[in-house]
């Protein structure tokens, strides 16, 4: 923690985006556009059974009927949906069989993200599955999970290997119906990482997704399926990055989680992708829907976000409270910095009895950033004893930025208890005097400030993201005061 | 002037503050103020409410909101006023906040180790490491009394006037500054409070750091005894003289000081 602590401070002083390069590595596209060729194409390249290809298109069929939701407090400029690519795959075959295989340009570039694909080389006790832009490049671990009967894979392989489990699962929680950009997924998601955490089973290591985007012009439209099943548990984590470029690229992803009796899933996102340059120029649209169902009762799913990149953010991760004495929590903490816009929250359904719920989300605005939260809290009629606590907190750091917070409270039971807290606050031209008096630089005492006020949710984070969501916090921050 | 211009050839002083002239908002404040302190010496800058003396400590370490129009500040030879606040307090100065200001998350430990570590950075040595840093905590949590329970919360948060008062002093007590301004510490303290507050500056007294209180009242002065007293009234350093002059001041009251400038204009 030492060391870490003194990196941390070091690495602020050059707060550049430190992930914008791009890696020359051939790649396999499909021609840009969508339509059901299209869809067709994406399907074969992957060699899908007849049942997800059908998927696919009802997808589609839908997704044409729908318009873009106007509803966020965003300013979302026309996305060209035809000029997307929509599936782009490093050419070499990259199976998960040996490392051998593998483009040594793309073993590269995923050694300089910090995300070595060798298994003894990464932190000890975290499987990856790394994924860039449409296609898992590898998942680790995979053998050594499998002899507690984990499944970790990514989707195309669960798709081969376990069609059952993945039939039984997929659009369960997030129907291919549910919104536009879900829509949208549902007919052309080309990868992500499907995971089963069978009966009983504790998992032993931490499961992580680590996506990518490299090629231009092309979208990243990845699924993760999620199933833990009774009296199991599993802390799953997801980092992102992506290259700098001048146009924006669409990320338009699901994550369904589905947790059976008594099984618990902590589900964290450290989300960094490219933000955009300083006059609001290029960035990655992040719209995703996350979604999870507490299926079970006496289960447990609990989402922890730290947000800092992208130049606009619309997701909302959410606990469907099913099962009886059900727990949902969203922990969240958003920076918006220059232009960025984010639009973000939770939805906690109460349906079972003694369900309970929790959601912290604190906002950090600078520069011109835009920090909205949107939350609903629903206790249905059979929900006696539900409970929920809300709690959004908003910090301001300039003149310019701006903190919106959007509370929906629909309860149709009268047991229920609903509480719900909001403050604002800017740092204080006093607390950063406060700090440089002790010997502390105002770019430092920025740190310590941000990091004190986001504390609560970065102490949800397992450890080694949280010294990474720390340091990031930091950096998407420089320059912003003053 | 024959005095003073002995004392500036000594370069035994360390601080010198030489015809100072601030203003805020364009408001002047300080109409010319010079004081020198050498090492070792408690220095005592007493005044009526408004007279300046937060301002001239706002000076010192360096807030922005305070113009400085005319007038030096010298700091073991350098220019203080060049210096960004967080250099002056890597420099040695330390000042002690009349409102302490809440950090709230922020651990007392990692507000401190972080301190600690950029004036040691500013020395050429290296970091203290937890477990150092940690013991250096202990040991100076039992010199000055300070209850350990404050030591391992968020940065003044919650803390009763009292308590930030002490926790000014504990951190003074972890960067050992040369120069320590303590500004109105005393106000808002009980009588116990007080004593602890007055004994940790006594206790840190050395030879080669000097302290200058800034206070209202006399009764701090009853347990940090000071070498010399300044009376400070409408920017002005108005009287100067030993420890006496606090006892005279709380006895006649600033009335006094008052009619005194009077009388000195009309004649």
């Amino acid at each position: 923690m030492e060391k870490d602590q003194d990196k941390i401070l070091n690495d602020v002083t050059s707060g550049e985006y430190k992930y914008g390069f791009y890696s020359d590595i051939e790649m396999e596209q499909i021609p840009k556009g969508l339509n059901e060729d299209i869809i067709r194409a994406i399907s074969e390249k992957k060699s899908e059974p007849g049942w997800l290809l059908e998927f696919r298109l009802k997808a589609f069929r839908h997704w044409q009927t729908m318009k873009m939701p106007q509803w966020a407090n965003l300013k979302i400029p026309t996305i060209a949906y035809q000029d997307i690519i929509y599936y782009a795959a490093p050419k070499k075959k990259a199976s998960s069989e040996s490392l051998d295989d593998i483009d040594p340009e793309l073993k590269r570039t995923f050694d300089r993200l910090g995300i070595p694909l060798e298994e003894q080389k990464y932190l000890t006790g975290v499987a990856v599955d790394a994924v860039m832009d449409s296609v898992s490049v590898k998942t680790t671990f995979r053998e050594t999970l499998a002899e507690s009967g984990i499944i970790f894979c990514s989707f195309s392989d669960a798709v081969k290997e376990y069609p059952e489990l993945v039939k039984r699962y997929l659009g369960t929680v997030v129907p291919y119906t549910d919104n536009f950009f879900a829509s949208l997924n549902s007919a052309v998601f080309s990868d992500g990482s499907f995971c089963y955490i069978p009966k009983g089973v504790r998992c032993p290591m931490e499961l992580s997704t680590y996506f990518r985007i490299n090629a231009a012009n092309t979208g990243q439209f990845e699924r993760t399926l999620l199933v833990a099943d009774e009296e199991s548990y599993v802390s799953y984590l997801e980092g992102c990055t992506a290259p700098m470029r001048d146009e924006n690229q669409l990320h338009a992803a699901i994550v369904e989680i589905i947790a059976e009796n008594n099984a618990e899933v902590k589900y964290s996102t450290v989300q960094n992708w490219y933000p955009g340059n300083k006059e609001g120029k290029g960035g990655i649209f992040n719209f995703v829907t996350k979604r999870g169902l507490c299926r079970g009762d006496n289960s447990k799913i609990s989402w922890t976000q730290v947000e800092t990149g992208s130049a606009i953010t619309w997701k909302y991760p959410s606990c469907i409270l099913r099962g009886d004495n059900s727990t949902g929590e969203f922990y969240s903490v958003a920076v918006t910095n220059n232009h960025q816009q984010a639009d973000t929250g939770s939805k906690m359904i109460h349906i079972g009895r003694n369900t309970k719920s929790t959601i912290v989300s604190k906002g950090i605005s600078a520069g011109e950033g835009q920090n909205s939260y949107r939350g609903l809290v629903k206790v249905l009629k059979n929900a006696s004893g539900a409970r929920n606590f809300s709690q959004c907190d908003s910090l301001l750091l300039s003149d310019k930025c701006g903190a919106h917070t959007f509370p929906y409270l629909e309860v149709d039971n009268q047991t229920a208890i609903v509480e719900h807290e909001a403050t604002t606050s800017k740092i204080g031209e006093d607390q950063i005097f406060y700090c440089n008096q002790r010997g502390i630089s105002t770019e430092d005492a920025i740190g310590l400030i941000v990091n004190g006020y986001a504390r609560e949710v970065i102490n949800k984070l397992p450890m080694e993201f949280a010294v990474e969501a720390q340091k990031l916090l930091q950096i998407s921050l420089e320059g912003s005061v003053g | 002037m024959g005095r003073e211009d002995k004392r500036l050839n000594n370069n035994n002083i360390m601080l010198i503050i030489k015809d100072l002239h601030a203003a805020i908002d364009g408001k002047t404040i300080l109409k010319g103020i010079s004081i020198e302190v050498k090492p070792g010496e408690i220095h005592a800058i007493m005044g009526p409410n408004g007279s300046g003396k937060s301002t001239l400590a706002a000076v010192i370490a360096g807030r922005e909101f305070v113009e400085v129009t005319g007038g030096t500040v010298t700091f073991e030879g350098k220019n203080l006023l060049e210096m960004a606040p967080e250099d002056r307090s890597k420099e040695g100065i330390f000042l002690g906040f009349q409102y302490p200001t809440e950090i709230p998350g922020v651990s007392m430990v990692n507000f401190m180790k972080t301190a600690v570590n950029e004036h040691r950075k500013h020395k050429g040595l290296e970091p203290l490491s937890a477990s150092e840093f940690l013991k250096l905590m202990r040991e100076k949590k039992e010199l000055v009394e300070i209850d350990s329970k404050l030591a391992n919360r968020s940065v003044n948060e919650g803390f009763s006037g009292g308590e930030k008062k002490k926790n000014e002093i504990f951190q003074m007590s972890i960067l050992e500054p040369k120069l320590a301004i303590l500004d109105e510490t005393d106000s808002g303290l009980d009588i116990d409070a007080l004593r602890i507050v007055a004994n940790g500056v006594n206790k840190l007294k050395r030879p080669d750091n000097a302290t200058i209180v800034i206070t209202h009242y006399q009764r701090l002065l009853d347990y940090i005894i000071p070498d010399v007293v300044h009376v400070l009234y409408d920017g002005r350093i108005v009287k100067t003289a030993g420890k006496e002059l606090a006892m005279e001041l709380e006895a006649k009251g600033y009335d006094w000081i008052k009619q005194n400038i009077k009388k000195n204009e009309l004649s």
